[in-house]
Protein backbone atom coordinates (compact mmCIF):
# COMPACT_ATOMS: atom_id res chain seq x y z
CA UNK A 1 0.00 0.00 0.00
CA UNK A 2 2.96 2.34 1.01
CA UNK A 3 4.52 1.57 -1.99
CA UNK A 4 1.27 2.66 -4.16
CA UNK A 5 1.29 5.90 -2.51
CA UNK A 6 5.20 6.87 -2.94
CA UNK A 7 5.23 5.77 -6.83
CA UNK A 8 2.08 7.07 -7.56
CA UNK A 9 1.41 10.07 -5.31
CA UNK A 10 1.50 12.64 -8.25
CA UNK A 11 -1.72 10.85 -10.35
CA UNK A 12 -3.71 10.24 -6.94
CA UNK A 13 -2.87 13.62 -5.80
CA UNK A 14 -3.97 15.27 -9.47
CA UNK A 15 -7.07 12.56 -8.83
CA UNK A 16 -8.03 14.21 -5.39
CA UNK A 17 -7.82 17.64 -6.84
CA UNK A 18 -10.09 16.82 -9.24
CA UNK A 19 -12.25 14.77 -7.08
CA UNK A 20 -12.72 17.76 -4.77
CA UNK A 21 -13.00 20.53 -7.45
CA UNK A 22 -15.91 18.63 -9.22
CA UNK A 23 -17.43 18.00 -5.44
CA UNK A 24 -17.46 21.56 -4.34
CA UNK A 25 -18.75 22.72 -7.81
CA UNK A 26 -21.60 19.91 -8.07
CA UNK A 27 -22.49 20.72 -4.00
CA UNK A 28 -22.84 24.72 -4.54
CA UNK A 29 -24.57 24.44 -7.83
CA UNK A 30 -27.01 21.60 -6.27
CA UNK A 31 -27.59 23.29 -3.60
CA UNK A 32 -29.06 26.77 -5.40
CA UNK A 33 -30.74 24.54 -7.87
CA UNK A 34 -32.23 21.86 -5.57
CA UNK A 35 -33.67 24.83 -3.26
CA UNK A 36 -35.07 26.87 -6.62
CA UNK A 37 -37.01 23.52 -7.14
CA UNK A 38 -37.83 22.69 -3.50
CA UNK A 39 -39.52 26.13 -3.47
CA UNK A 40 -41.29 25.81 -6.44
CA UNK A 41 -42.91 22.34 -5.18
CA UNK A 42 -44.67 24.28 -2.01
CA UNK A 43 -45.60 27.61 -4.02
CA UNK A 44 -49.64 27.78 -4.10
CA UNK A 45 -49.06 28.02 -7.95
CA UNK A 46 -50.35 24.86 -9.26
CA UNK A 47 -47.85 25.15 -12.56
CA UNK A 48 -45.08 25.74 -10.70
CA UNK A 49 -45.82 22.51 -8.18
CA UNK A 50 -46.08 20.13 -11.21
CA UNK A 51 -43.09 21.86 -12.78
CA UNK A 52 -41.06 21.35 -9.28
CA UNK A 53 -42.60 17.67 -9.30
CA UNK A 54 -41.74 16.59 -12.63
CA UNK A 55 -37.97 17.32 -12.38
CA UNK A 56 -37.69 15.75 -9.39
CA UNK A 57 -39.18 12.33 -9.79
CA UNK A 58 -37.67 11.95 -13.16
CA UNK A 59 -34.20 12.80 -12.06
CA UNK A 60 -34.43 10.65 -8.68
CA UNK A 61 -35.25 8.30 -10.32
CA UNK A 62 -32.32 7.77 -13.38
CA UNK A 63 -29.04 6.43 -12.11
CA UNK A 64 -26.56 8.78 -11.98
CA UNK A 65 -24.09 6.94 -14.69
CA UNK A 66 -27.49 7.16 -17.34
CA UNK A 67 -27.68 11.09 -16.39
CA UNK A 68 -23.55 11.32 -17.07
CA UNK A 69 -23.50 9.62 -20.14
CA UNK A 70 -25.71 11.25 -21.59
CA UNK A 71 -24.35 14.51 -21.31
CA UNK A 72 -20.90 13.13 -22.52
CA UNK A 73 -22.00 11.07 -25.18
CA UNK A 74 -25.24 13.01 -26.45
CA UNK A 75 -24.37 16.83 -25.85
CA UNK A 76 -21.04 17.20 -27.55
CA UNK A 77 -22.58 15.13 -31.07
CA UNK A 78 -25.64 17.47 -30.87
CA UNK A 79 -24.88 20.67 -29.16
CA UNK A 80 -21.85 21.62 -27.22
CA UNK A 81 -18.16 19.85 -27.26
CA UNK A 82 -17.82 19.19 -23.45
CA UNK A 83 -15.29 16.92 -21.77
CA UNK A 84 -15.50 14.72 -19.20
CA UNK A 85 -15.33 16.49 -16.38
CA UNK A 86 -17.82 18.78 -17.17
CA UNK A 87 -20.71 16.44 -18.34
CA UNK A 88 -19.40 14.28 -15.01
CA UNK A 89 -19.72 17.54 -12.87
CA UNK A 90 -23.56 18.76 -14.55
CA UNK A 91 -24.26 15.14 -14.01
CA UNK A 92 -23.75 15.08 -10.23
CA UNK A 93 -25.38 18.07 -9.89
CA UNK A 94 -28.53 17.70 -11.42
CA UNK A 95 -28.83 14.05 -9.60
CA UNK A 96 -27.79 15.29 -6.32
CA UNK A 97 -30.29 18.87 -6.74
CA UNK A 98 -32.82 16.30 -7.27
CA UNK A 99 -32.57 14.84 -3.95
CA UNK A 100 -31.63 18.19 -2.35
CA UNK A 101 -34.99 19.89 -3.62
CA UNK A 102 -36.90 16.52 -1.61
CA UNK A 103 -34.82 17.28 1.28
CA UNK A 104 -35.40 21.17 1.53
CA UNK A 105 -39.22 20.66 0.53
CA UNK A 106 -39.68 18.18 3.51
CA UNK A 107 -37.91 20.70 5.41
CA UNK A 108 -40.35 23.36 4.21
CA UNK A 109 -43.43 21.42 4.77
CA UNK A 110 -42.22 20.35 8.30
CA UNK A 111 -42.75 24.12 9.59
CA UNK A 112 -46.35 24.98 11.42
CA UNK A 113 -48.80 26.40 9.01
CA UNK A 114 -48.56 29.00 12.05
CA UNK A 115 -45.76 30.42 11.13
CA UNK A 116 -46.77 31.27 7.79
CA UNK A 117 -49.86 32.38 8.91
CA UNK A 118 -48.72 34.50 11.47
CA UNK A 119 -45.96 36.57 9.28
CA UNK A 120 -48.68 37.01 6.85
CA UNK A 121 -50.49 38.67 9.62
CA UNK A 122 -48.10 41.02 10.45
CA UNK A 123 -48.45 42.23 6.92
CA UNK A 124 -45.41 40.36 4.93
CA UNK A 125 -45.73 38.93 1.17
CA UNK A 126 -45.58 35.77 0.68
CA UNK A 127 -42.16 36.52 -0.43
CA UNK A 128 -40.89 38.27 2.46
CA UNK A 129 -42.41 35.53 4.61
CA UNK A 130 -40.83 32.32 3.23
CA UNK A 131 -37.19 34.60 2.80
CA UNK A 132 -37.42 35.93 7.10
CA UNK A 133 -39.47 32.97 8.35
CA UNK A 134 -39.88 30.06 6.77
CA UNK A 135 -36.72 28.98 5.24
CA UNK A 136 -33.79 30.16 8.09
CA UNK A 137 -36.07 27.30 10.14
CA UNK A 138 -36.16 24.87 7.07
CA UNK A 139 -32.42 24.50 6.62
CA UNK A 140 -31.87 24.41 10.23
CA UNK A 141 -34.00 21.44 10.36
CA UNK A 142 -32.58 19.85 6.93
CA UNK A 143 -28.85 20.17 8.16
CA UNK A 144 -28.30 16.69 9.49
CA UNK A 145 -29.83 14.95 5.62
CA UNK A 146 -28.41 17.39 3.81
CA UNK A 147 -25.14 16.53 5.27
CA UNK A 148 -25.94 12.66 4.16
CA UNK A 149 -27.00 14.43 0.53
CA UNK A 150 -23.21 15.99 0.34
CA UNK A 151 -21.47 12.79 1.67
CA UNK A 152 -23.34 10.59 -0.62
CA UNK A 153 -22.08 13.65 -3.47
CA UNK A 154 -18.59 13.43 -2.67
CA UNK A 155 -19.01 9.75 -2.90
CA UNK A 156 -21.00 10.00 -6.18
CA UNK A 157 -18.77 11.77 -7.88
CA UNK A 158 -16.61 8.83 -8.59
CA UNK A 159 -19.21 8.61 -11.52
CA UNK A 160 -15.99 10.76 -13.72
CA UNK A 161 -13.94 7.59 -13.80
CA UNK A 162 -16.60 6.21 -16.26
CA UNK A 163 -16.20 9.69 -18.68
CA UNK A 164 -12.63 9.95 -18.21
CA UNK A 165 -12.71 12.82 -15.69
CA UNK A 166 -9.08 12.55 -14.01
CA UNK A 167 -11.03 12.10 -10.60
CA UNK A 168 -9.89 9.70 -7.86
CA UNK A 169 -11.49 6.86 -9.28
CA UNK A 170 -10.39 7.33 -12.78
CA UNK A 171 -6.41 7.65 -11.60
CA UNK A 172 -6.82 4.35 -8.91
CA UNK A 173 -8.49 2.53 -12.16
CA UNK A 174 -5.32 3.16 -13.81
CA UNK A 175 -3.13 3.02 -11.10
CA UNK A 176 -4.43 -0.67 -11.03
CA UNK A 177 -4.05 -1.93 -14.74
CA UNK A 178 -0.35 -0.37 -14.52
CA UNK A 179 0.94 -2.12 -11.17
CA UNK A 180 -1.27 -5.44 -11.12
CA UNK A 181 -1.83 -4.24 -7.45
CA UNK A 182 -5.57 -4.11 -7.55
CA UNK A 183 -6.31 -4.66 -3.84
CA UNK A 184 -4.07 -1.99 -2.62
CA UNK A 185 -4.49 0.14 -5.26
CA UNK A 186 -8.01 0.48 -4.48
CA UNK A 187 -7.90 0.94 -1.00
CA UNK A 188 -5.39 3.59 -1.31
CA UNK A 189 -8.21 5.08 -3.43
CA UNK A 190 -10.93 4.40 -0.80
CA UNK A 191 -8.64 6.08 1.99
CA UNK A 192 -8.39 9.03 -0.15
CA UNK A 193 -11.93 9.27 -0.22
CA UNK A 194 -12.24 8.54 3.56
CA UNK A 195 -10.24 11.91 3.54
CA UNK A 196 -12.81 13.92 2.28
CA UNK A 197 -16.03 12.34 3.48
CA UNK A 198 -15.02 12.04 7.07
CA UNK A 199 -14.34 15.57 7.88
CA UNK A 200 -17.54 16.53 6.22
CA UNK A 201 -19.41 14.46 7.89
CA UNK A 202 -17.81 15.01 11.41
CA UNK A 203 -18.30 19.34 10.28
CA UNK A 204 -22.07 18.22 9.71
CA UNK A 205 -22.25 16.58 13.21
CA UNK A 206 -20.48 20.10 14.56
CA UNK A 207 -22.76 22.01 12.82
CA UNK A 208 -25.85 20.51 13.92
CA UNK A 209 -25.34 20.43 17.30
CA UNK A 210 -24.70 24.22 17.18
CA UNK A 211 -27.45 24.85 15.08
CA UNK A 212 -30.19 22.94 16.71
CA UNK B 1 -15.82 11.93 20.49
CA UNK B 2 -16.53 8.48 21.57
CA UNK B 3 -16.91 8.08 17.89
CA UNK B 4 -13.48 9.38 17.04
CA UNK B 5 -12.03 5.95 18.61
CA UNK B 6 -13.32 3.86 15.80
CA UNK B 7 -11.39 5.54 12.83
CA UNK B 8 -8.25 3.40 14.24
CA UNK B 9 -10.63 0.24 14.22
CA UNK B 10 -11.03 1.05 11.16
CA UNK B 11 -7.28 1.46 9.67
CA UNK B 12 -6.36 -1.91 11.45
CA UNK B 13 -9.55 -3.91 9.54
CA UNK B 14 -8.11 -2.25 6.42
CA UNK B 15 -4.63 -3.28 6.76
CA UNK B 16 -5.85 -6.71 7.73
CA UNK B 17 -7.60 -6.45 4.25
CA UNK B 18 -4.27 -5.81 2.51
CA UNK B 19 -2.37 -8.47 4.55
CA UNK B 20 -4.88 -11.35 3.20
CA UNK B 21 -4.50 -11.52 -0.49
CA UNK B 22 -2.89 -14.58 -2.07
CA UNK B 23 -2.90 -18.12 -0.57
CA UNK B 24 -6.09 -19.02 -2.64
CA UNK B 25 -7.72 -21.21 -5.20
CA UNK B 26 -5.05 -19.67 -7.31
CA UNK B 27 -2.57 -21.34 -5.78
CA UNK B 28 -3.75 -24.93 -6.45
CA UNK B 29 -2.57 -26.73 -9.52
CA UNK B 30 -4.77 -25.81 -12.48
CA UNK B 31 -4.07 -28.29 -14.93
CA UNK B 32 -4.65 -31.30 -12.34
CA UNK B 33 -7.91 -29.07 -11.52
CA UNK B 34 -9.30 -28.78 -15.46
CA UNK B 35 -8.31 -32.60 -15.83
CA UNK B 36 -10.48 -33.94 -13.21
CA UNK B 37 -13.48 -31.84 -13.99
CA UNK B 38 -12.92 -32.07 -17.55
CA UNK B 39 -13.08 -28.21 -17.91
CA UNK B 40 -11.53 -25.39 -18.12
CA UNK B 41 -13.01 -21.80 -17.26
CA UNK B 42 -11.43 -19.20 -19.99
CA UNK B 43 -11.83 -15.42 -19.34
CA UNK B 44 -12.64 -14.12 -22.59
CA UNK B 45 -14.31 -10.50 -23.53
CA UNK B 46 -17.59 -9.74 -24.78
CA UNK B 47 -17.21 -6.35 -26.25
CA UNK B 48 -14.47 -6.72 -29.31
CA UNK B 49 -15.62 -7.94 -32.38
CA UNK B 50 -14.04 -10.67 -34.01
CA UNK B 51 -12.58 -12.36 -30.77
CA UNK B 52 -15.40 -11.76 -28.11
CA UNK B 53 -18.29 -10.57 -28.54
CA UNK B 54 -21.67 -11.06 -26.38
CA UNK B 55 -24.43 -12.37 -28.71
CA UNK B 56 -27.50 -10.74 -27.63
CA UNK B 57 -29.70 -13.12 -28.55
CA UNK B 58 -28.25 -16.07 -27.03
CA UNK B 59 -25.92 -14.25 -24.59
CA UNK B 60 -22.86 -16.42 -25.83
CA UNK B 61 -19.54 -14.88 -26.11
CA UNK B 62 -18.43 -15.54 -29.84
CA UNK B 63 -15.76 -14.73 -31.44
CA UNK B 64 -11.53 -16.27 -32.73
CA UNK B 65 -10.57 -15.96 -28.84
CA UNK B 66 -13.35 -18.40 -27.63
CA UNK B 67 -13.55 -20.57 -31.01
CA UNK B 68 -9.46 -21.10 -30.17
CA UNK B 69 -10.55 -21.58 -26.06
CA UNK B 70 -12.67 -24.50 -27.18
CA UNK B 71 -10.18 -25.80 -29.74
CA UNK B 72 -7.55 -26.00 -27.30
CA UNK B 73 -9.77 -27.44 -24.35
CA UNK B 74 -10.59 -30.23 -26.89
CA UNK B 75 -6.65 -30.99 -27.73
CA UNK B 76 -5.46 -30.41 -23.62
CA UNK B 77 -8.62 -32.56 -22.03
CA UNK B 78 -9.95 -34.91 -24.95
CA UNK B 79 -13.41 -35.01 -27.06
CA UNK B 80 -15.92 -34.74 -24.10
CA UNK B 81 -14.47 -32.43 -22.07
CA UNK B 82 -15.58 -28.61 -22.11
CA UNK B 83 -14.93 -24.69 -22.64
CA UNK B 84 -16.69 -22.52 -19.83
CA UNK B 85 -16.54 -18.77 -20.34
CA UNK B 86 -16.65 -15.93 -18.22
CA UNK B 87 -16.49 -12.29 -19.01
CA UNK B 88 -13.80 -10.11 -18.53
CA UNK B 89 -12.68 -6.67 -19.44
CA UNK B 90 -9.08 -5.53 -19.90
CA UNK B 91 -8.75 -4.32 -16.14
CA UNK B 92 -10.53 -7.09 -14.32
CA UNK B 93 -9.00 -9.87 -16.39
CA UNK B 94 -5.90 -10.11 -14.07
CA UNK B 95 -7.67 -9.69 -10.77
CA UNK B 96 -9.70 -12.62 -11.55
CA UNK B 97 -7.64 -14.94 -12.59
CA UNK B 98 -5.61 -14.22 -9.38
CA UNK B 99 -8.27 -14.60 -7.39
CA UNK B 100 -8.95 -18.27 -9.03
CA UNK B 101 -12.64 -17.53 -11.18
CA UNK B 102 -11.10 -18.08 -14.43
CA UNK B 103 -8.43 -20.58 -14.84
CA UNK B 104 -6.59 -18.65 -17.68
CA UNK B 105 -7.12 -16.12 -19.70
CA UNK B 106 -7.39 -15.76 -23.88
CA UNK B 107 -8.94 -12.42 -24.28
CA UNK B 108 -7.24 -10.19 -26.51
CA UNK B 109 -3.96 -9.92 -24.14
CA UNK B 110 -0.44 -9.36 -25.65
CA UNK B 111 2.68 -10.63 -23.65
CA UNK B 112 4.22 -8.23 -22.05
CA UNK B 113 7.34 -8.41 -20.21
CA UNK B 114 5.25 -6.30 -17.25
CA UNK B 115 3.05 -8.81 -17.27
CA UNK B 116 4.95 -11.57 -17.64
CA UNK B 117 5.90 -11.40 -14.10
CA UNK B 118 2.93 -11.80 -12.80
CA UNK B 119 1.28 -14.36 -14.56
CA UNK B 120 2.31 -17.02 -16.74
CA UNK B 121 2.42 -16.97 -21.10
CA UNK B 122 1.74 -19.60 -23.62
CA UNK B 123 3.57 -19.10 -26.81
CA UNK B 124 1.64 -16.35 -29.28
CA UNK B 125 -1.96 -17.61 -30.83
CA UNK B 126 -2.24 -14.56 -33.15
CA UNK B 127 -0.30 -11.84 -34.60
CA UNK B 128 -1.18 -8.62 -33.43
CA UNK B 129 0.08 -4.78 -33.05
CA UNK B 130 -1.48 -1.68 -32.38
CA UNK B 131 -2.83 1.49 -34.78
CA UNK B 132 -4.97 3.49 -34.97
CA UNK B 133 -9.08 4.70 -35.49
CA UNK B 134 -10.00 7.51 -37.30
CA UNK B 135 -13.52 8.97 -38.99
CA UNK B 136 -12.69 8.90 -43.16
CA UNK B 137 -12.10 13.00 -42.98
CA UNK B 138 -9.30 13.00 -40.65
CA UNK B 139 -6.23 14.25 -41.46
CA UNK B 140 -4.41 11.91 -38.99
CA UNK B 141 -2.67 9.56 -41.31
CA UNK B 142 0.12 7.58 -38.91
CA UNK B 143 1.20 8.71 -34.93
CA UNK B 144 3.43 11.44 -36.04
CA UNK B 145 0.09 13.30 -36.64
CA UNK B 146 -1.01 12.91 -32.69
CA UNK B 147 0.66 15.89 -31.82
CA UNK B 148 -1.86 18.17 -29.74
CA UNK B 149 -4.72 15.51 -30.59
CA UNK B 150 -6.91 13.57 -27.84
CA UNK B 151 -6.36 9.44 -28.46
CA UNK B 152 -8.97 7.77 -26.93
CA UNK B 153 -8.12 4.04 -25.01
CA UNK B 154 -9.32 1.45 -22.75
CA UNK B 155 -8.25 1.71 -19.38
CA UNK B 156 -5.85 -1.26 -18.44
CA UNK B 157 -5.40 -2.28 -21.87
CA UNK B 158 -1.32 -1.90 -22.65
CA UNK B 159 -2.43 0.15 -25.92
CA UNK B 160 -2.75 3.28 -23.65
CA UNK B 161 1.37 2.49 -22.58
CA UNK B 162 2.44 2.41 -25.87
CA UNK B 163 0.60 5.57 -26.99
CA UNK B 164 2.18 7.57 -24.54
CA UNK B 165 5.50 6.33 -25.89
CA UNK B 166 4.76 6.35 -29.73
CA UNK B 167 3.05 10.31 -29.75
CA UNK B 168 4.38 11.55 -26.15
CA UNK B 169 2.71 15.51 -27.08
CA UNK B 170 -0.73 13.25 -27.60
CA UNK B 171 -3.41 13.45 -24.94
CA UNK B 172 -4.90 10.29 -23.76
CA UNK B 173 -8.24 9.51 -22.45
CA UNK B 174 -9.03 6.00 -20.71
CA UNK B 175 -12.90 5.02 -21.25
CA UNK B 176 -13.98 1.54 -20.12
CA UNK B 177 -14.41 -0.74 -23.06
CA UNK B 178 -14.08 -0.28 -26.40
CA UNK B 179 -18.13 0.11 -27.06
CA UNK B 180 -17.90 2.94 -24.74
CA UNK B 181 -14.24 4.11 -26.03
CA UNK B 182 -15.74 4.21 -30.12
CA UNK B 183 -18.93 5.74 -28.81
CA UNK B 184 -16.76 8.38 -27.22
CA UNK B 185 -14.90 8.90 -30.60
CA UNK B 186 -18.21 9.16 -32.56
CA UNK B 187 -19.37 12.05 -30.04
CA UNK B 188 -16.18 13.69 -30.92
CA UNK B 189 -14.81 13.45 -27.55
CA UNK B 190 -11.17 12.27 -28.95
CA UNK B 191 -9.69 12.87 -32.52
CA UNK B 192 -8.31 8.87 -32.97
CA UNK B 193 -8.90 5.37 -30.72
CA UNK B 194 -6.03 3.29 -30.58
CA UNK B 195 -5.65 -0.35 -29.82
CA UNK B 196 -4.70 -3.82 -31.13
CA UNK B 197 -5.63 -3.86 -35.58
CA UNK B 198 -7.63 -6.80 -35.04
CA UNK B 199 -10.14 -5.03 -32.65
CA UNK B 200 -9.82 -1.47 -34.61
CA UNK B 201 -10.53 -3.81 -37.70
CA UNK B 202 -13.72 -5.51 -36.22
CA UNK B 203 -14.63 -1.69 -35.17
CA UNK B 204 -14.35 -0.41 -38.83
CA UNK B 205 -16.38 -3.19 -40.13
CA UNK B 206 -19.27 -1.94 -37.61
CA UNK B 207 -19.03 1.24 -38.26
CA UNK B 208 -18.83 2.97 -41.97
CA UNK B 209 -17.33 6.31 -41.95
CA UNK B 210 -14.43 5.32 -39.92
CA UNK B 211 -11.19 3.71 -40.94
CA UNK B 212 -7.69 2.30 -39.83
CA UNK B 213 -4.65 4.00 -40.59
CA UNK B 214 -0.86 3.93 -40.26
CA UNK B 215 0.01 -0.24 -40.29
CA UNK B 216 0.73 -1.15 -36.99
CA UNK B 217 3.66 0.59 -34.91
CA UNK B 218 4.65 -2.32 -32.41
CA UNK B 219 4.19 -5.85 -32.17
CA UNK B 220 2.37 -7.50 -29.50
CA UNK B 221 1.31 -11.04 -30.35
CA UNK B 222 -1.56 -12.27 -28.25
CA UNK B 223 -0.84 -15.24 -25.58
CA UNK B 224 -3.07 -16.85 -23.41
CA UNK B 225 -2.36 -16.64 -19.93
CA UNK B 226 -2.18 -18.18 -16.71
CA UNK B 227 -2.02 -17.87 -13.04
CA UNK B 228 1.78 -17.45 -12.19
CA UNK B 229 3.19 -20.85 -11.42
CA UNK B 230 0.63 -22.75 -13.68
CA UNK B 231 3.45 -23.28 -16.10
CA UNK B 232 2.23 -26.75 -16.63
CA UNK B 233 -0.61 -25.45 -18.00
CA UNK B 234 0.70 -23.64 -20.67
CA UNK B 235 2.89 -25.97 -21.65
CA UNK B 236 0.15 -28.75 -22.17
CA UNK B 237 -1.83 -25.18 -24.14
CA UNK B 238 1.56 -24.47 -25.68
CA UNK B 239 1.57 -27.97 -27.08
CA UNK B 240 -2.31 -27.82 -28.28
CA UNK B 241 -1.37 -24.45 -30.43
CA UNK B 242 1.12 -26.26 -31.97
CA UNK B 243 -1.28 -29.24 -32.92
CA UNK B 244 -3.98 -26.64 -34.40
CA UNK B 245 -1.38 -24.95 -36.55
CA UNK B 246 -0.19 -28.09 -37.79
CA UNK B 247 -3.78 -29.48 -38.88
CA UNK B 248 -4.71 -26.08 -40.66
CA UNK B 249 -8.01 -25.49 -38.21
CA UNK B 250 -5.60 -22.50 -37.39
CA UNK B 251 -6.19 -20.96 -40.71
CA UNK B 252 -9.60 -22.05 -40.81
CA UNK B 253 -10.60 -19.91 -37.96
CA UNK B 254 -8.53 -16.71 -39.19
CA UNK B 255 -10.95 -17.23 -42.43
CA UNK B 256 -13.51 -17.72 -40.45
CA UNK B 257 -12.95 -14.42 -38.22
CA UNK B 258 -10.96 -12.35 -40.60
CA UNK B 259 -12.28 -13.69 -44.33
CA UNK B 260 -14.55 -10.74 -44.75
CA UNK B 261 -12.61 -7.38 -43.35
CA UNK B 262 -12.51 -5.07 -45.74
CA UNK B 263 -8.99 -3.45 -46.36
CA UNK B 264 -7.39 -6.04 -45.01
CA UNK B 265 -5.25 -9.33 -46.30
CA UNK B 266 -6.46 -11.89 -43.70
CA UNK B 267 -3.87 -14.35 -45.50
CA UNK B 268 -0.77 -12.59 -43.58
CA UNK B 269 -1.83 -14.08 -40.33
CA UNK B 270 -1.57 -17.47 -41.46
CA UNK B 271 0.44 -19.96 -39.51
Amino acid sequence: MINIITSHWSELLTGFGWTIFSSVLALLFSLVIGSIFAILEVLPNKIARTIGKIYVEVFRNIPLLVITMFFYIAIPMYIVKINGFVAGTIGLTIYTSAFIAETVRSGIQSIDKGQMEGARSTGMTYWQSMRYIILPQAFKIVIPPLGNQFVNLVKNSSVLAFVAGFDLMYQGNAIASTTFDTINSYLVVGLLYLIITLPLSYYMQYLEKRLV
Amino acid sequence: MKKLRLIPLLLMLLMLLAGCSSKSLAEQSVLKNSRETKTITWGVKADTKLFGLEDVRDGKQKGFDVDMAKLITKKMLGKNSEAKFVTVTSQSRIPLLKNGNIDAIIATMSATPERAKIVEFSNSYFDAGQSLLVPNDSTINSTDDLAGKTVLGVVGSNSVINIKKAAPKAKVLQLQDYAQAMTALKSGQGDALTTDNGILYGMAVENPGFKVVGGTFTKEPYSIAANKGQSGFTKEANKAIKEIEKSGEYNKLIKKWFGDVPGFNYKELYR
